[in-house]
């Protein structure tokens, strides 16, 4: 096969975009049955040319190392922004292995939620909306992994904030959809302020957009040197880093920015889907991915990468275990695995080590990409699952579920594929990415990231099967209709069940090949302990036990009295640290009545009331002025007599 | 007689019909005043040229256009008088406000 699929690559992306605007501007509003022909056969054919991209960027590139040291190649440019002579920001495709991969995870996704929504959105008035939109998300996603500059990027990254929020305020009906589509927007948006911020403080020190340019070592040795803010020194580096890493920590949700991800579970389930397998919530660790080597050379910018990851890990996964709306598990669960992606990317650099690119652990980099890869089929999978769970039951929550395993034989046994594979049971998808992830950590000499890891990882596998015994073992409810699985539903879960199983095992010694940092780094050879990856399934098994013990055996007494012992403590999680309440504490009473009231009253009443006021004055002189032009020519004739008399009397009159 | 008398009755004129003017309502009346007070410039013009001018032609000349312009002026205004006492069946300036800004 030749290579003619690199120069086309940006088709990839436009399928999607001209499947929006046929369904959007025309076909949706016509007739369903084209709509879904469109929206099959485009992403379709979106999926086999991201395939046939992969393949040719493996011969062409991997192949030949010599040709390509940096396994990058831009496979199309237009400039498009002209700022200054140097500084132009342009149009283009930017492949490289995470960016070929994103490609293909999202095209694969994309036409999978694609089919699955033909099913689950079969019976909604909206129909031709929804699929205008999803498109709209997957290409605006593929433009951002395509970038090859921050300004593009950041195009890209708000079209899928915009998409996102129409989709996730889809039932625009419902207020509580149009306030999580308003929470997710305004959250990330308020990261993206400092993003923006980032990228021009970063176009206006390196002079470029280009990531090509910008993670050469020049950019991070010209920008890192000490600099003043509000009278405190920084390194210049670190606060730009920091600052485009906001973008990142919004669009990922990572704490304490994880608010509006729960809420989005308002939207349609396969936006949810697609939100946190492969669109979305992956920009922001690509986003890290992409700039790491400039990250990389400021240990501060990696510290805090790490920090927020592995604490929105735990924190998420704490809270996960004891929600009872499948879906809002499954959203902390995302919440928790993009903790791990991030803290592998911190973790990239070595514990104590040096300052500069020296001290760096590739492998942190190529199992965080590993992550996202296995991650986006099984969580996919989750979702849609749980879609077709609750289009079964009409509810979201987990008392109205359970005993569904009869009912529902096709979804069970992917589930539980896909179960096993995030808990980290070997040797299913998850298990290898999130041991290559612990793996790092350990590498990397941070003890307690790897062992908030090792944690985190039984704790995955405890919430995780909580969340599947809970809905397909125990008694079934009395009040439960008739339960079917519909064709057009199962076909993408038992499809994706298939990667999430096989996914990591084929692919792990591929991403420990490739997919390395472009940085000229050695390859370090650092300490593999056999235990580690035992350790890490032994973590997983234990909490699928524990799981079992007080969910999967049909009597729920013991988990019970465990939960009345620790009232307290499961108070708190259920109200997921009062995080919530304490942003509307800090919005409604603080910024609300103590800075936006007073504010308001000094703009009605002094700024206005000063603008009225002069109006009033005029508008009263007016009234008194106008009597005077009553129409009588005496009145007039008067007044000129009176005028020319008084001229007279002051003699300004030549007389 | 000399120049000073003549301003001086002219002077008299002009007032009588600028307080014609402004204190009578009826509109034929302040017609009347008016024509006192072209009067006034009339007799302005003839003093002047009688008693300081080297040419006395165009002083002289200037009065009869002047009595030439105000007969026709006077002739339209007395048909629209005529029109607006029919119309509106008084002559009273102060009631006839209409096309006051």
């Amino acid at each position: 096969m030749a290579d003619f699929a690199l120069p086309y690559s940006f088709v990839i992306a436009l399928l999607p975009l001209g499947a929006f605007l046929l369904i959007g501007l025309w076909v949706g509003r016509v007739s369903r049955g084209l709509t879904m022909v469109i929206t099959l056969a485009l992403p379709g054919a979106s999926l086999l040319l991201a395939l046939a991209l992969a393949w040719s960027f493996f011969t062409t590139v991997l192949a030949h190392p010599e040709l390509y040291p940096n396994r990058t190649l831009i496979a199309a440019e237009a400039a498009w922004l002209n700022f200054t002579p140097q500084l132009t920001g342009s149009l283009g495709v930017y492949l490289d292995p995470i960016s070929v991969m994103m490609i293909v995870v999202i095209t694969a996704i994309a036409l999978m939620v694609n089919i699955y929504s033909v099913g689950y959105m079969r019976d909604d008035p909206g129909f031709g909306r929804f699929f205008a939109l999803l498109n709209l998300f997957s290409f605006s996603m593929l433009g951002l992994v395509m970038s090859p500059n921050l300004l593009q990027m950041f195009v890209f990254w708000e079209l899928v904030g915009v998409s996102s929020y129409a989709l996730i305020g889809f039932w625009y009906q419902k207020p509580s959809a149009v306030a999580a589509s308003k929470k997710a927007f305004i959250v990330t948006r308020f990261a993206d302020a400092f993003f923006l911020v980032g990228i021009i403080a970063l176009a206006f020190l390196a002079e470029s957009f280009d990531f090509l340019t910008l993670n050469g070592g020049e950019t991070a040795a010209r920008l890192s040197h000490p600099v003043q803010l509000l009278g405190l020194e920084f390194n210049q580096l670190a606060v730009v880093g920091l600052l485009i890493f906001a973008g990142g920590w919004g669009k990922s949700a990572m704490f304490p920015l994880h608010i509006w991800l729960p809420d989005a579970m308002e939207g349609p389930t396969p936006v949810s889907s697609i939100i946190h397998s492969a669109t979305m919530v992956v920009a922001g660790v690509f986003l890290a991915a992409r700039m790491l080597p400039l990250f990389a050379a400021s240990e501060v910018v990696l510290e805090v990468v790490r920090a927020v990851g592995v604490f929105t890990a735990l924190f998420a996964a704490a809270i996960a275990v004891v929600q009872t709306d499948i879906k809002r598990i499954l959203a902390f669960s995302t919440l928790s695995q993009l903790g791990y992606m991030m803290f592998s990317l911190g973790a990239v650099q070595l514990s104590g080590a040096a300052y500069g690119h020296e001290g760096l652990n590739p492998l942190g980099y190529s199992a965080s990409m590993f992550h996202i890869f296995t991650h986006a089929f099984f969580k996919c999978l989750l979702f849609l699952g749980a879609g077709a769970v609750i289009h079964a039951v009409h509810s979201n929550e987990v008392e109205a579920m359970g005993g569904l395993r009869r009912a529902m034989p096709w979804t069970y046994w992917s589930l539980l594929a896909a179960c096993l594979a995030i808990a980290g049971i070997p040797p299913l998808s998850g298990f290898w990415s999130k041991d290559a992830i612990l793996l790092a950590a350990y590498q990397s000499g941070h003890v307690w990231t790897f062992s908030i890891g090792l944690l985190v990882g039984g704790l995955t596998a405890f919430y995780m099967f909580r969340f599947f015994f809970l809905i397909f073992h125990g008694p079934v409810p009395a009040e439960r209709g008739v339960v079917h699985e519909d064709g057009w539903m199962t076909l993408p879960i038992v499809a994706l069940a298939i990667p999430s199983v096989v996914a990591g095992y084929l692919c792990k010694d591929f991403f420990s090949a490739y997919f390395l940092i472009p940085l000229p780094l050695e390859s370090s050879h650092l300490a593999h302990p056999v235990w580690l990856p035992v350790a890490a399934g032994a973590m997983g098994s234990a909490g699928l036990a524990l799981a079992w013990v007080f969910y999967g055996r049909g009597d729920l007494a013991l988990a019970r009295r465990m939960l009345h012992r620790l009232a307290l403590l499961h108070q708190l999680l259920v109200h997921k640290f009062y995080i919530d309440e304490g942003y509307l504490f800090l919005t409604r009473t603080v910024i609300f009545s103590g800075i936006a009231a007073p504010i308001k009253w000094f703009d009605r009443h002094i700024v206005d009331g000063a603008m009225n006021g002069v109006a009033m004055i005029l508008q009263a002189g007016a009234l008194l002025v106008r009597r005077v032009q009553n129409g009588q020519m005496t009145i007039y004739l008067g007044g000129t007599v009176l005028g020319i008399f008084f001229l007279y009397l002051f003699g300004r009159l030549p007389l | 007689m000399n120049l000073t008398n003549c301003l001086i009755l002219s002077f008299i004129l002009l007032s009588i019909g600028i307080l014609g003017v402004i204190t009578r309502r009826n509109v034929i009346g302040i017609l009347l005043s008016i024509e006192i007070m072209l009067n006034a410039a009339n007799i302005n013009f003839i003093a002047f040229a009688r008693f300081s001018a080297h040419d006395s032609t165009a002083g002289a000349i200037f009065p009869v256009f002047v009595m030439a312009v105000s007969a026709c002026e006077m002739a339209v205004a007395l048909a629209i008088i005529i029109a607006m006492y029919r119309n509106k069946g008084h002559l009273d300036s102060r009631r006839l406000g209409e096309l006051h800004g």
